[in-house]
This record gives C-alpha cells, structure tokens and sequence, in this order.
C-alpha cells in the first residue's frame, strides 16, 4: 500500500529549448536589503530571476551590481528591458544585455503609458521582430490582448507573459478570461507576468492552464518577503496542481453530499 | 596635444588621459570589465576588444551592469 500522495503528472515547463522545475519566476528589484532578496529567491523555488541593465553608478563603484550577491550558475538571469518606452530602446538594452554573457533570453517590456505602465503593443511588436531576427529568445510582457498575444508567437516569441493587472498594482487576476483565453489559442508557453499581489491570486491565476507565473512587487513589498516567497512557492504548485486535477463543475443549486437515506424517522 | 581628453561616461562628462584604451578606462575607474557592459559611441565593443579601442575627445561611453529588476 502507497502512503504517498501521488502528484499527477505534469508536463515539463520549457521556454525556448530550456526546461525549468519551477514555473515560479520571481524578481530581483525593489527589496530592502539584498539579503532579504537571496533568502526570498531560495524560499520561492524559482530557477528563473529577472534582473535589468542600468548605468554602473560611477562614484560608489565599490557599491555591486546584483551578480555579486545571484550565483549566475545557480540561477537562470533573465535580463529585461523594463523602463523603455520605444522598440529602439529596448533593443538596445537587450543587446546589452546579451553582452552580459549569460544567455540569449530577454523579457521584452516596452512601454506605452508611464502611470499604468501598461505595454505598447506596436513597440512591443516591432522590437520581438527585431530581437527574433537578432537570435534572441524572446519573453514578451503584454497585455491580456488575444490577437496581440497572436501576433507574439507569429513574430517567434519564446513565450508570452500577459499580465494579471499593472505592474507593482497588486490587484490580482483582474482578466481570468482574457488570460485563459490566451493560453488555450497560443502554442507557446503563456506565462502571467506582474499584478499579482498575495497567495490566493497566484493560486488562481496558475488554475487558468498557464505555463508559469512572473512576480516581484509580491515578494518583495511583503511584510515578511521571505515567508511570502514560501507562501507563493505553494500557491503556484497548488493551483498548477488543481488545474491539472481538473475542478467540479459550477452548479447555481446545492447538492448534498451526504446520502439522503437512511434519515431517522 | 593636451595630456587630458574630455569624454562623456554615463552622460557625465569627465577628463581622462589622451590615448586610455576601454579597458584602461574601467581600470581606473575601478569596474571589473567582467561584469560591465561597454558601450562606445552607440556600439557594444566585446571584451577582448575592449584594450584595442583607443577613446578619443568627445567619445560618449556608456558603462552598463545588471541590478535589480522585475
């Protein structure tokens, strides 16, 4: 007799020709001390950590950038190019990045408005062209727009990242539809990037089908970022895992679930 | 010829010896050429080039490093 509980068994989670164990991508920015950030890093699970290129502070060059506290042979750096606001910029932070040395991987952010830093769909797609042309492999941030989403893949994206609400907001899972939407029609990897806020919107989010889920803000802006790097690392396998077992149909009237037999008198 | 050339680094114009090569330059400035990206007059120069490029007056150089980021 098996004690075990036996997990169902998954699919691997590949993007671009490389397969990942977790589907838990988390962030580098915004923690108040980098020890806090390796802790929350190693509590998440993640393998894959965004990071972004900036200008090396020239007077307080003894002040590191973030390799010297992420082991880029322990963790896949994923580059970004958060902070452009046109497919010209973003290029060119990606190239720079490449030369960084670490992989060919971007996540493409291009911007089109800076209080909802909502993406700009036309830059975002003139600059996945350029980068897929260029060898990159592309993870495209963007709206929870069907037809964008298409147009993505059809560029050669590596994978698309809808977002669940606006970057840092918290707000959740605003579009279940429009995201579970985009996971059904696209054939590659669907990750939700940005807007989640606490366990149960990972959770919820992760039980669309999606591939995998990207976050920063959440851990990072926590009370304790360290226990909700834990409380995310569950999340997500909760609601991969309910995804795959596949849940109850909704019904408008209740059903018993105790027999209806066997009442006293 | 002036000992000294004015060239902008990071968008900070600064005064470094005529005739520095790339890899001089990140040397006295104290960065590891490992970790940073150079970018010289718009075009990224790999780093075992970066000890054949000589800077010269009003070169624009942009030094870049991955930080934090989501």
């Amino acid at each position: 007799m098996t004690t075990a509980v036996e997990t169902l068994r998954d699919t691997p989670f590949s993007i671009g020709g490389r397969t990942f164990q977790s589907r838990l991508m988390v962030g580098t920015g915004k923690y108040r001390d980098n020890e806090t950030m390796v802790r929350a890093i190693e509590a998440s699970g993640a393998e894959i950590v965004t990071v972004a290129v900036r200008r090396v502070d020239l007077d307080r060059t003894k002040e590191a950038g973030i390799l010297h506290h992420l082991d880029p042979r322990k963790y896949f750096l994923l580059a970004n190019t958060a902070g452009c606001y046109t497919a010209q910029d973003a290029v060119r932070y990606a190239r720079l990045a490449r030369e960084a040395g670490f992989n060919e991987f971007v996540k493409l952010e291009v911007i089109g408005d800076q209080e909802t830093l909502l993406p700009d769909v036309q830059g975002l797609l003139d600059a996945a062209r350029t980068l897929v042309r260029e060898g990159f492999k592309v993870l495209a941030y963007t709206n929870e727009d069907l037809v964008t989403a298409l147009r993505l893949e059809e560029a050669g994206c590596a994978a698309v990242m809808p977002l669940a609400s606006p970057i840092g907001s918290g707000l959740g899972l605003l579009n279940p539809y429009g995201v579970r939407t985009i996971k059904r029609r696209l054939k590659v990897p669907v990750v939700v990037d940005a807007g989640v806020g606490t366990a149960s919107d990972a959770c919820v989010t992760m039980e669309q089908g999606v591939d995998g889920i990207l976050m920063n803000t959440a851990l990072a802006a926590a009370r304790d970022p360290v226990a909700m790097a834990h409380a995310m690392r569950l999340a997500v396998e909760a609601g991969r895992s309910a995804y795959l077992a596949g849940r109850m149909p909704r019904r408008e009237v209740a059903v018993p679930s105790s027999p209806l037999e066997g009442m006293l008198d | 010829m002036s000992d000294t050339i004015d060239v902008m680094i990071n968008g900070e114009r600064r005064t470094v010896a005529a005739g520095v090569t790339l890899l001089e330059l990140l040397g006295s400035l104290e960065l590891d050429p490992r970790v940073v990206v150079v970018e010289h007059n718009r075009a990224i120069v790999r780093r075992p080039r970066l000890s054949g490029v000589t800077v010269a007056e009003g070169d624009s150089i942009e030094l870049v490093h991955f930080v934090g980021g989501g």
